[in-house]
């Protein structure tokens, strides 16, 4: 894929306050990427620097290989998606989505065929002549949506889009927009706080924490792979142990995880003897049985049983070291106080050294 | 409803009584007066009340029948109040030239007391044949009259009863109530053209600079009016500080007139009245979110445009207001008019002081101010549609 988005240290402050710190990303042309990161941690000034309400401090950003930092966002051909949706309500849905379309002065019969076509395609040709305010949350949603791409500009920007919607629709709306890209070949910058709409929505996830990016991947290898504590901390859940490196061979390591305990675990170039380092374990990746099973075996007490519905998270102990694991069902007589067996597998561990 | 309740609501209106009695004795009793003084004429029914009930029956065909006669001689018999009765000599003199000398003579004759007997009117004085008299008496009984209203907008009635215009050059009335309205225009247009943006700088920005914009707009409502106006007569006077500065910076040659004409009138009211106008708008501003125009912007609309199709047509409702809310503040404006105005300057409300202080005609003083009351009641119901309308901001 070739570059299309080129942010070169590029930094950005507000006063005294550093808020994007020499920051390089690149996004390719037809991908799906979100920011995703805590508020405050400079998502939304990447992408307010990108649509051209905010001008860099320093550095560039080119699109296609055009400089377009010091661009006016009205030359930048960007859909920007709010999450206030922004809709003019003063205009009707039909005049809404037809503003891009008048601003570049096609022709009216143009504008007419091109604004049925793209509400026909988001199901809204019925409410064309609504005003905003006559319509739900979701409706809204879409005829933003609608007009961010209906004058087919180079990206589109969407800043937490899905933020004000219930639950229910805001999953139906994730599917739709992911269909969108999908079927159109847009290119898409999402900003969103919500770990699990960019897991399902992405085909990469750059992870900000205070103005850095600290990790960019797809995914798959956010979830699994971490590179640091604050994206295994932030991305899922995780049991996390302060731990030593005991030897490396043979592409796997000993992780010394308390006096008495020991787990192996997969190990990269990275990891030397002696080596300080963080243990990281999803809940859902340990199997609770009674018999010891593969390499990582470790015998603990049940301290505690929350039932989820789907799932049951168990709280579990062995000395003053705890874990917390996730599972389906547990076997009928296991009760706060039983003895059990953890097992995991070496693959699912992710040791962190710095 | 429960009795709970209805006690609630009765505590709730006993709350407000004050303000009601307040609003009673202060607001619609003077407002009553006003209104009733405009149409009610009873100078003479007051003095004459049984020719006033007896001449209703008579078709003003030749002379009235003769219990007419005796219902007036009678009335002039028990006619005590002299101030009322010569109020009526003068309103029934004003309608025919002649009545003076008639009634007197005829009072004078009924109260003699060797006239105890009947007495013909006809051989009292020549006159009581003539039906133009009778005719004057007719007209001028009725309770009720147009007269005021009618002469508030420079009309009358001819002898027949017919509306027609008054004769140009007798009353200015019509030529003042244009004025009012032309001036109450231009200082609208003056304050739309200066609120407008002021209003969308101060909704745009935040913190001390938007409380700044916003005391310097309020602060001319707070300040005592005096003030105010001396404080223009500094500045617009010929040897004040704009002409000074004008003429030094080699501008003008000599002094501009700007106080007493009505450039002085229009600056110090749209100083004045400013904060009508910028208010309604500022606060309609307030409730536009601010990336609609971040919106428009990335949709590739340029600041002009974006302006134009997304900003104004937005603070529309609050210029309509705020012109409507001036407008009505405006032509019922007295005190400025008259204090930095010319002879030519003043407005209709000047005109109702002159009637109702200086002549003591309240009823012209009252037609005045219900035509005033109408216009402005006119306007405060487009303003009450206008502000509630639910389309244009899509609240």
């Amino acid at each position: 894929m070739q570059p299309f988005i080129q942010f070169e240290s590029v930094s950005k402050s507000f006063g005294s306050m550093t808020v994007i710190d020499s920051l390089d990303l690149t996004i390719h042309k037809g991908e799906f990427l979100s920011l995703l990161g805590p508020s405050g941690s400079g998502k939304t000034t990447i992408l307010m620097m990108l649509a051209g309400f905010e001008r860099p401090t320093r550095g560039t950003i080119t699109l296609d290989g055009m400089r377009i930092d010091q661009l006016p966002p009205h030359r930048r051909e960007m859909g920007v998606v709010f999450q206030n949706y922004a809709l003019f309500p003063h205009m009707t849905v039909a005049e809404n989505v037809a503003f891009p379309l008048e601003m570049k002065r096609l022709p009216r019969h143009e504008i007419a065929r091109k604004v049925a076509r793209a509400l026909d395609m988001v199901r809204l040709g019925s409410l064309k002549n609504r005003r905003p305010s006559q319509l739900s949350g979701g409706q809204q949603q879409r005829v933003a949506l609608t007009r961010a791409l209906v004058f087919e500009p180079r990206v589109i920007l969407m800043d937490e889009p899905l933020g004000a919607l219930d639950k229910q629709l805001r999953e139906h709306m994730q599917l739709e927009i992911r269909e969108l890209h999908k079927r159109l070949g847009l290119t898409i910058v999402f900003v969103t706080h919500d770990q699990s709409e960019a897991l399902t929505m992405s085909d990469r996830i750059a992870v900000f924490n205070a103005g850095k990016i600290e990790q960019i991947d797809s995914p798959h290898a956010i979830y699994d792979t971490p590179r640091t504590r604050f994206v295994a901390q932030f991305i899922g859940e995780t049991n996390l142990i302060e731990a030593d490196v005991v030897n490396v061979q043979n592409g796997h390591a000993t992780i010394a995880l308390g006096a008495d305990l020991a787990a192996k675990v997969r190990s990269g170039p990275e990891l030397q003897a002696g080596q300080k380092a963080l243990f990281s374990l999803r809940p859902e990746r340990m199997r609770l049985g009674a018999e010891p099973a593969g390499d990582n075996s470790l015998g603990m007490t049940i301290t505690d049983c929350i039932y989820h519905g789907d799932h049951m998270r168990v709280q579990l102990a062995r000395g003053n070291f705890t874990f917390t694991a996730r599972c389906e069902r547990l076997a009928g007589d296991w009760t706060v106080g039983t003895q059990v067996v953890v097992s995991f597998d070496p693959r699912d561990c992710t040791v962190l050294t710095s | 409803m429960s009795r709970a309740s209805a006690r609630e609501r009765m505590g709730a209106l006993l709350l407000i009584v004050p303000l009601l009695a307040f609003l009673a004795v202060f607001f619609l009793w003077p407002l009553w007066t006003m209104v009733r003084a405009s149409v009610v004429d009873n100078t003479v029914s007051r003095v004459l009340p049984r020719t006033a009930a007896a001449i209703v029956s008579w078709d003003g065909q030749g002379l009235p029948p003769a219990q007419v006669h005796k219902a007036l001689i009678e009335d002039l018999r028990q006619a005590e109040d002299q101030q009322a009765l010569g109020e009526t000599v003068r309103r029934l003199n004003s309608a025919v030239s002649g009545f003076r000398t008639l009634l007197t003579r005829t009072t004078n004759a009924v109260r003699d007391e060797t006239n105890s007997g009947a007495i013909d009117l006809g051989d009292l004085d020549r006159r009581w044949k003539e039906p133009r008299f009778w005719l004057a008496l007719r007209e001028a009984v009725p309770p009720y009259t147009d007269r005021n209203l009618l002469a508030a907008v420079d009309m009358k009635r001819d002898a027949g009863g017919a509306i027609v215009s008054e004769d140009p050059g007798a009353s200015a009335n019509r030529l003042i109530m244009f004025r009012t309205f032309l001036v109450a225009a231009i200082v609208t247009l003056a304050c739309a053209t200066i609120g407008l943006p002021y209003a969308m700088l101060a909704a745009a920005v935040t913190g001390w600079k938007r409380t700044v914009l916003l005391l310097a707009v309020l602060v001319p409502l707070w300040t005592s009016l005096l003030v105010r106006t001396t404080a223009w007569f500094v500045l617009l006077q010929n040897e004040g500080l704009i002409n000074g500065a004008l003429q030094v910076l080699g501008i003008t040659d000599g002094p501009l007139p700007l106080i007493f004409n009505r450039v002085g009138v229009v600056i110090a009211m749209t100083h004045v009245l400013l904060p009508f106008m910028v208010l309604p708008i500022y606060s309609v501003l307030l409730s536009v979110p601010r990336n609609l125009m971040q919106a428009a912007a990335s949709m590739g609309a340029g600041p002009l445009r974006a302006f134009w199709r997304v900003l104004l047509p937005l603070s529309l409702p609050g210029l309509m207001s705020g012109s409507l809310l001036v407008y009505m503040v405006a032509i019922g404006y007295y005190i400025t008019p008259a204090l930095v105005g010319g002879a030519n300057d003043q407005m209709i409300s000047s005109v109702i002081a002159f009637y109702a202080l200086g002549t003591a005609n309240w009823g012209l003083a009252g037609a005045l101010g219900v035509i005033l009351l109408l216009v402005t009641m006119i306007l405060y119901f487009i303003y009450g549609r206008l502000s509630k309308s639910p389309q244009l901001l899509g609240a």
